[in-house]
């Protein structure tokens, strides 16, 4: 692509570093752009810079947030004693959606898959005993994909925890069909952490 | 269960073709380098959703074009099943039976059985384990289509451990929690797919030394067994025994993985001792044995592939070869030779109807009409 001018070749090469994003549909985003009011382009931008440097990663649950702690880990009406775990905000983001969880969230950050370079020190599952160890929770609930990374999560998770005095159950899984969690729909999701078993007698042998 | 008919797109050096087959016998003829193989491989992609030569599947694309497609019609059970299987580049392959993508093709795998007999075969003999184990795994997962997912899960889990092992190497970080984990996962699916070798063995084994007997007249001894780890020690007790030699080499050294068969002639090693008559011999019977262990297995009869064997086998092989499948023991089978004269001889001989096409470079076939 020749360009006329170099901001404009700037500005695509900026876009077309988006995952899914070629030069064409590049140069199309950066010319709608160009056309519309100049406030609501400094709106644009301004917004990407706040995300960036203001996102914070709640210190209990590490969801993404604006407070160090977020609004779940802070609301006074959910109960502080049931943990939901899960790989990334997506998951939370689905469950939230079912309105029927009342509990509060750890999310992981990922699973664990060596093949990829991720061990569990690259998770966020330290700060899980440390706050299950601290007492507060009665129960957690594993909620993590069906494949075999999850599997692997879920059994290394329980290996953790299950010497504390908390109760360790799972979704009734096999409801995402070799899928993640957010593609599940929101009744089936709701009513599988309703129905939760306790992980033991499910999936150990 | 036959092939009715058979459509190509882009398909290796074919730009497109149509033909209509026969249920019994079917012969490619032409030079070599016309194509007469890819027809085999195109009715290999439909039967098992890969290429029997080539495992890179964008490689089977026409050069200069962006993607290939095959189809088939079958008659199965009395019922028209089309079945087709398309790939442009850098996209998913795609996999339709009756016009309905399948979420997982291992569902596909063993619904039209089949049996390719070619020249590349002696890198069952003359190649690494990995040559032997699949081949077992081509049959068993044809007859059982939890084994391929059990195969894909082993694999995965194996891949994960060992880059856990380097890791702990590299990092001298070792958790020894998440170790166990892996060793519990693939002990769990190794020894399930261990039992299912053992199991498919025990029947094979007579049946290949049935066909064996049968082509050399049971003139020579020859053996095949199944060579496992785990035939002696059980898969936990093993990988606990090799931890540290694992360790160390930053690998898993012991588990199905390994499994290998043994061919022996007259009590020797078959590729260092069997003369390349025996070794012919013991390749056919290996095929051969396959069919009749599917055919047992299924209750019809898998479509039968010959490529170039009447090139590459001597006379008296090939007598009995066709005495057999003249004895009406097969259904359809495909055969490609540079001769459409010696086909027609050697059909006549055994007063077997065929049916012949002839193929040429690029334009690919034209038909001379079913008898
Ligand atoms: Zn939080």
């Amino acid at each position: 692509m020749n360009f006329s001018s170099r901001l404009l070749e700037s500005a695509v090469d900026e876009f077309a570093r988006l995952p899914g994003v070629g030069r064409k549909t590049a140069l199309r985003l950066v010319l709608h752009l160009l056309n519309r009011p100049e406030a609501e382009v400094e709106r644009f931008s301004l917004s990407m810079t706040s995300l960036r440097s203001g996102i914070r990663f709640c210190k209990v649950c590490h969801n993404i947030s604006d407070q160090l702690v977020c609004g779940i880990c802070t609301a006074t009406r959910r109960d502080r004693s049931l943990v939901c775990i899960v790989e990334d905000i997506r998951d939370v983001m689905a469950i939230e959606n079912t309105n029927q969880y009342q509990g509060v969230y750890h999310v992981l950050g990922g699973v664990i898959s060596p093949m990829d370079g991720i061990g569990p020190s690259d998770l966020n599952i330290a700060t899980l005993v440390e706050r299950v160890q601290a007492g507060e929770i009665k129960e957690v609930i594993l909620a993590l994909s069906a494949t075999m990374e999850g599997d692997t999560t879920i059994f290394y998770i329980y290996k953790k925890l299950k010497d504390l005095p908390v109760r360790i159950s799972a979704i009734a899984r096999g409801i995402a069909f070799g899928g993640e969690l957010e593609y599940v729909d929101e009744i089936t999701l709701g009513r599988s952490i309703a129905t939760r078993v306790p992980y033991e007698s499910t999936l150990m042998k | 269960m036959y092939l009715r008919k058979l459509s190509l797109l882009n398909f290796k050096n074919c730009a497109e073709a149509e033909i209509t087959l026969s249920p019994t016998v079917n012969a490619f003829t032409g030079d070599n380098g016309a194509g007469k193989t890819n027809l085999l491989d195109a009715i290999h992609y439909l039967a098992l959703c890969k290429s029997y030569f080539n495992p890179v599947d964008t490689q089977q694309i026409m050069q200069g074009t962006e993607f290939f497609m095959v189809q088939g019609i079958f008659e199965r059970a009395e019922k028209e099943e089309q079945i087709s299987c398309s790939l442009k580049k850098n996209q998913k392959k795609q996999f339709k039976r009756n016009k309905k993508e399948y979420e997982r093709l291992a569902d596909h795998i063993g619904l039209f059985p089949l049996v390719m007999i070619s020249p590349y075969d002696t890198s069952i003999i003359m190649e690494g384990s990995e040559e032997r184990r699949r081949f077992i795994d081509t049959i068993i997962s044809q007859t059982d289509n939890r084994y391929l997912d059990g195969l894909i899960l082993y694999n995965k889990v194996l891949a994960n451990r060992n880059s856990l092992l380097k890791q702990i190497s590299e990092t001298g970080r070792y958790d020894p929690s998440l170790l166990e984990i892996y060793d519990d996962q693939l002990v769990e699916t190794g020894q399930r797919i261990f039992g299912k070798r053992k199991k498919f063995m025990e029947t094979f084994g007579p049946v290949f030394r049935k066909h064996y007997e049968y082509i050399t007249g049971k003139a020579e001894d020859a053996g095949l067994t199944y060579d496992s780890a785990l035939l002696h020690e059980d898969f936990a007790g093993l990988l606990k025994r090799s931890a540290e030699r694992d360790r160390a080499l930053e690998r898993t050294t012991a588990g199905i993985h390994r499994d290998d068969l043994t061919f022996l002639i007259h009590g020797m090693p078959m590729k260092k001792f069997g003369s390349q008559g025996q070794q012919k011999s013991f390749l056919i019977a290996l095929k051969l044995a396959q069919y009749s262990y599917l055919l047992d297995q299924k209750g019809f009869k898998p479509l039968l592939l010959l490529d170039d064997i009447f090139d590459k086998l001597d006379d008296k092989r090939t007598r009995k070869l066709m005495q057999m499948v003249s004895a009406d023991d097969f259904g359809q089978i495909f055969i490609t030779d540079t001769s459409r004269q010696r086909i027609e001889r050697i059909f006549d001989e055994i007063n077997v109807p065929v049916t012949v096409f002839d193929i040429a470079a690029g334009s690919c076939i034209s038909h001379d009409e079913p008898r």
